[in-house]
């Protein structure tokens, strides 16, 4: 006997997603989904974002990794609640990850919630969290065919910044043509350049964000 | 490697599906997979045969359908499938689309004795 199902595969992370939303929203919490390959700056871009918003707006930080929490130390530094998670080999972190991370904030004292997934271009792309933005980290050394090798990713996010554009002089990486080939299949994606060395572009990176947070 | 977890939230799906049916056993399992999703079938295989031990749908075999990455152009409005490093409209070589096909992840059905 056949049984017709046509029942989506995520549909158990989706539904734990969606109560971590109800969550967000019941403690006015705007949360970021951080996604880019290991090394393109996640954790850099997320402490600069922190130091634009310092007395302006409470920010908490979810930290996914494999295993270490160098990422939460680094990031405990800038005095902001941070929790660890350690997915122990998954290659991304899912809803009941989240949620049980959750747990470890204080919510009510936060307004921007950033949480950054699992370095890895391939699998965050499937697992919502509860987020209300996903925004993608792309670095110039990763070389700008990023795109068409991972285009669920790029077709995803809301925004993406393309870290490191300080190193542009000594690297083959056409922003103009990595911004297009972005943009022809996700229309309403925002492309920032930046460098968290040189603080080029964050400023309107954060700008962004804080409009973002009040359309919300 | 998000296989795994797919997998397992699969397998949950169908003996879920299998156990309202009062179903004995499950002979087959049809899926459906978008291209754009990066789940390879072969590791799904892996891990059902694995993860699938014990239960009513142990040896039930795997039907993958692979959808391609397809978009419409919102210029011309034809539809087409995207070429791996070359994303404008074959017909009219504008590079502004929508996705209309690749994105796909479910269980379109199951086979139960």
């Amino acid at each position: 006997m056949e049984i017709k199902v046509i029942k989506d595969i995520m549909g158990a992370n989706d539904q734990i997603a969606r109560k971590n939303r109800q969550l967000f929203d019941s403690n006015k919490v705007f949360v970021v989904n951080v996604m880019a390959s290991p090394g393109a700056g996640k954790t850099s871009v997320i402490m600069e974002t922190i130091k634009r918003l310092r007395g302006k707006t409470g920010v908490g930080v979810v930290e996914g990794d494999i295993s270490s929490s160098l990422d939460a130390e680094a990031i405990s530094k800038e005095d902001v609640p941070v929790v660890q998670i350690n997915t122990g080999g998954e290659c991304h972190l899912d809803a009941n990850m989240t949620a049980i991370a959750l747990g470890d904030l204080p919510l009510k004292d936060i307004d921007l919630l950033l949480i950054e997934n699992v370095g890895n271009l391939v699998c965050p792309a499937e697992f919502a969290l509860g987020e209300n933005i996903k925004v993608l980290i792309a670095s110039t050394p990763e070389g700008d065919d990023k795109p068409f090798k991972y285009p669920l990713m790029f077709h995803e996010a809301d925004a993406v910044l393309i870290n490191k554009v300080d190193l542009l002089p000594y690297l083959k990486f056409d922003v103009d043509a990595f911004a297009r080939t972005i943009q022809g299949i996700n229309r309403e994606v925002k492309i920032f350049p930046v460098s968290c060395t040189t603080g080029e572009g964050i400023e309107e990176w954060v700008s962004w964000l804080l409009g973002r947070m009040g359309e919300k | 490697m998000h296989e795994l977890a797919i997998t397992q939230s699969m397998l949950d799906l169908v003996l879920k599906q299998a156990g309202e049916a009062k179903a004995e056993k499950v002979g087959k399992i049809n899926l459906v997979l978008g291209e754009m999703t990066g789940v390879v079938g072969r590791c799904v295989q892996f891990y059902f045969d694995f993860l699938s031990k014990g239960t009513p749908a142990e040896g039930a075999a795997l039907d993958f359908k692979v959808i391609p990455t397809t978009a419409r152009c919102r210029d011309c409005a034809k539809e087409f499938e995207l070429g791996e490093f070359d994303w404008t409209c074959p017909h009219c070589q504008s590079n502004n689309m929508e996705i209309i096909g690749g994105k796909e992840l479910f269980v379109e059905s199951i086979e139960v004795e």
